[in-house]
């Protein structure tokens, strides 16, 4: 495997391993010296074209514990403003010798095309295209509720997981069922009407527009970030309105099984999409899911260059 | 000395003997019978020269894309001896000086009649009409008028367009794409735009615009044209209003008629185009359109952009496909070869009928004495690898690259001159 574009290139054993290796790189946090030497000399760019502070760093952190050299790359222009194209930008990388980039794009299959175009040749992982995809999010969501709801080890199956929000323009929700359903998870959408793109019966997933009906049955649920101005575009009458027949309050907290978890990919909204006191309870995951992110891209960048085995 | 088109086959019937003198089809004679300077036809089949009513030659203001005449080299390459060349330049064709500038471009490159469409309204901005009737009365003669690249939205508007044209036998090519249904969409609304993450194209945001314009059409007895029908509802509105009597003719791209939305998943621009490429069902349904009547021609949309604006990221990429050199072998592999045309529909859809929509007087004639010479002599069994550095256009956008396709055009007459011999330019 050369590059991570889609949580679709992931099979359940190269999710697994993915995983496993995460955890084993996650116990290197536990100790005073947190680097190892596995990536040494190789260069690893991050090519950011939106603004995502979270994202970058995470994924220089990852490459940094694992001993690599960092470039980040802001590219403001892509050729959409007339500023430097992809194609140039991937050329200059390519010269520089970048082993892997990870790419950040407004656009989607923007990384697709950096990857199939013959403009580079190192690895290429999405980290988050447009409204497609964001495959690194996913495997860490993937590993924390592993971790919460089965023990840290294996896949997760049966595992009963709701994704609430603007599903329509989340690169999250897409990775996500893509790759909960190849861990065995049953995931169910819930989101009005309006933020459900054409098509998603089709998905591997369930679709309700009734968060209430389904809280009480499942054993995790993210909260994706809905962007008040959406009600603009009459996705929604107001955020008011969304808040109340979407968001995540403690009313709505406590009808979810003792057991469950509460994630976000953030930045959270609060008082949107979750109210100030879900997010601030023991239940919320977000702190434990940055952290995460770092094991799990460290994991990611460590198999696409070290190599990982093709399956069968 | 009159030429001699030795053994060619009108309409794929009996070999016969051309014999073209004056601009003219003079004489049709057994074949070896005729004198004169003599070009071997032999197996190949004769058709008049096709019309395009769609083709962009991005001149004036895009010349690094293609201009009047490489666009003119492509076209009779492709069998052609006319194209519509349409209003969306810069500046905009929406005043007498600029459809008389490149009709006159046309003219000095001399491979095709080029006429120019001009903008319904000025600018393209949807909001005033522009001067039809100057552009009508010039020397361009302009008859059909479109604001192709973007919709006439405005039914107020469309309406008056419509009423307008009737004083010069004119036609509105309408752009059919409801732009708030549409905003920033990026490829054909289905299953596949939500995996892939792109901004989908809804068929109702042509069928809306369609049943519209033919309602309106219909109200004030004009006549309309829809440009590049894409979907299997357009074709059964169309089909509602010819059925009523509405006064509707209607065209379908060749890349319609081969190409699905899947190839979108690749990310390659080369398959970025407006309307979108559709569905299987979609592409079937057109192809029936075609053969029956419902959708009167082909056209090309031929959209020439240069190299940067497809080696991109799909979102950033132009939308458009190369057409002119390719839409006779796309015809041919998605109509003949099936058996849903013969060589007469072939000629009746590339050439006899976008010249009656587009009152071309000239052009779309009978393969029969005292027709004026416009003739498209093909080989049926000839293929062809296609290869995106070896086109006549300026530009390389050709979603057909490293296809073989089928039939070849050989030779073409343009008013009784040669334009192309031996598959060269003459």
């Amino acid at each position: 495997m050369k590059h991570l574009l889609s949580a679709a290139d992931l099979d359940r054993d190269q999710a697994i391993m993915i995983l496993d290796t995460a955890a084993e790189l996650a116990s290197l946090t536990d100790r005073s010296v947190k680097k190892l030497p596995t990536l040494r000399g190789r260069t690893v760019v991050n090519l950011f074209f939106e603004d995502s502070t979270r994202t970058r760093i995470s994924f220089e952190v990852a490459a940094k514990r694992l001993s690599a050299d960092v470039i980040n790359f802001a590219a403001k222009g892509s050729s959409v403003s007339k500023g430097e194209s992809l194609k140039d930008t991937a050329l200059t990388l390519e010269a520089m010798g970048a082993d892997a980039v990870v790419i950040r794009h407004n656009l989607s299959g923007a990384p697709h095309r950096l990857a199939t175009a013959g403009w580079i040749g190192g690895s290429v992982v999405n980290a988050g295209d447009g409204t497609h995809e964001h495959p690194t999010q996913a495997l860490l969501d993937a590993f924390t509720m592993r971790k919460h709801l089965r023990n840290g080890s294996g896949d997760l199956d049966g595992v009963r997981v709701g994704i609430v929000g603007d599903v329509l323009h989340s690169r999250v929700a897409r990775s996500n069922v893509l790759l909960l359903r190849t861990l065995g998870a049953h995931v169910t959408l819930v989101a009005p009407p309006t933020l459900l793109p054409l098509g998603v019966e089709t998905w591997p997933c369930d679709v309700s527009y009734d968060i209430d009906s389904v809280l009480p049955r499942l054993d995790a649920i993210m909260m994706l970030r809905v962007q008040g101005e959406r009600m603009h575009d009459a996705y929604f009458p107001s955020a008011l309105e969304y808040s109340r027949l979407y968001g995540l309050d403690s009313a709505r907290m406590a009808r979810l099984p003792e057991h469950a978890v509460i994630l976000h990919p953030g930045p959270m909204n609060r008082g949107m999409e979750i109210s100030a006191d879900v997010a601030d309870s023991p239940r919320s995951l977000m702190v434990e899911q940055v952290a995460n992110g770092v094991s799990v891209r460290m994991a990611v960048l460590y198999l696409l260059l070290g190599g990982m085995k093709e399956n069968d | 000395m009159p030429l001699v088109l030795r053994g060619a086959r009108p309409y794929g019937e009996e070999a016969v003997d051309l014999v073209i003198a004056d601009g003219l089809i003079v004489n049709i004679a057994p074949v070896g019978s005729a004198d004169g300077d003599v070009i071997d036809c032999d197996g190949l089949i004769a058709l008049p020269g096709f019309v395009d009513l769609h083709t962009h030659l991005r001149e004036p203001g895009r010349e690094d894309a293609e201009t009047v005449e490489s666009g003119s080299r492509a076209a009779a390459l492709g069998g052609f001896t006319c194209v519509h060349a349409m209003a969306n330049t810069s500046p905009v064709a929406d005043t007498a000086g600029v459809v008389e500038q490149v009709w006159r471009l046309g003219e000095r490159a001399g491979l095709v009649d080029v006429r120019p469409v001009g903008a319904v309204t000025i600018g393209l901005s949807g909001e005033r009409m522009a001067e039809i009737g100057a552009m009508a009365n010039s020397e361009a003669q302009v008859r059909v008028f479109s604001d192709d690249g973007k919709c006439v939205h405005d039914a107020a508007l469309m309406r008056r367009a419509l009423e307008y044209v009737k004083a010069f036998d004119g036609v509105v090519a309408q752009h059919a794409q409801e732009p708030r249904l549409t905003e920033n969409a990026q490829m054909n609304e289905g299953i596949l735009s939500g995996q892939l993450g792109l901004t989908g194209w809804p068929a109702v945001a042509e069928e809306a615009i369609i049943a519209r314009d033919v309602l309106l059409a219909q109200h004030v007895d004009s006549r309309l044209h829809v440009c590049h029908v894409s979907t299997a509802g357009s074709v059964e509105v169309i089909r509602w209003a010819k059925g009523r009597g509405v006064n509707v003719t209607a065209e379908v791209c060749p890349h319609h008629l081969i190409l699905t939305e899947d190839l979108v998943a690749s990310y390659d621009p080369i398959y970025k185009v407006n309307p979108p490429l559709r569905t299987a069902a979609d592409v079937e349904a057109l192809r029936e359109a075609l053969a029956d009547g419902t959708i009167d021609a082909i056209a090309t949309d031929h959209a020439p952009h240069p190299h940067e604006d497809k080696d991109c990221e799909w979102g950033a990429a132009a939308f458009g496909m190369l057409g002119l050199e390719t839409a006779f072998s796309i015809a041919v592999k998605t109509m003949i070869e099936p058996g849903l045309l013969d060589w007469r529909g072939l000629a009746d859809r590339m050439s006899v009928a976008p010249a009656r929509i587009g009152r071309v007087r000239e052009q779309g004639h009978a393969i029969e004495v005292g027709s004026i010479a416009n003739i498209a002599l093909v080989d049926p069994t000839g293929t062809r690898v296609i290869s995106s550095d070896r086109l006549a256009s300026k530009s390389r956008n050709t979603p057909y690259a490293s296809m073989e396709l089928p039939g070849t055009v050989v030779h073409v007459l343009y008013g009784g001159n040669i334009t192309v011999r031996d598959g060269a330019l003459a």
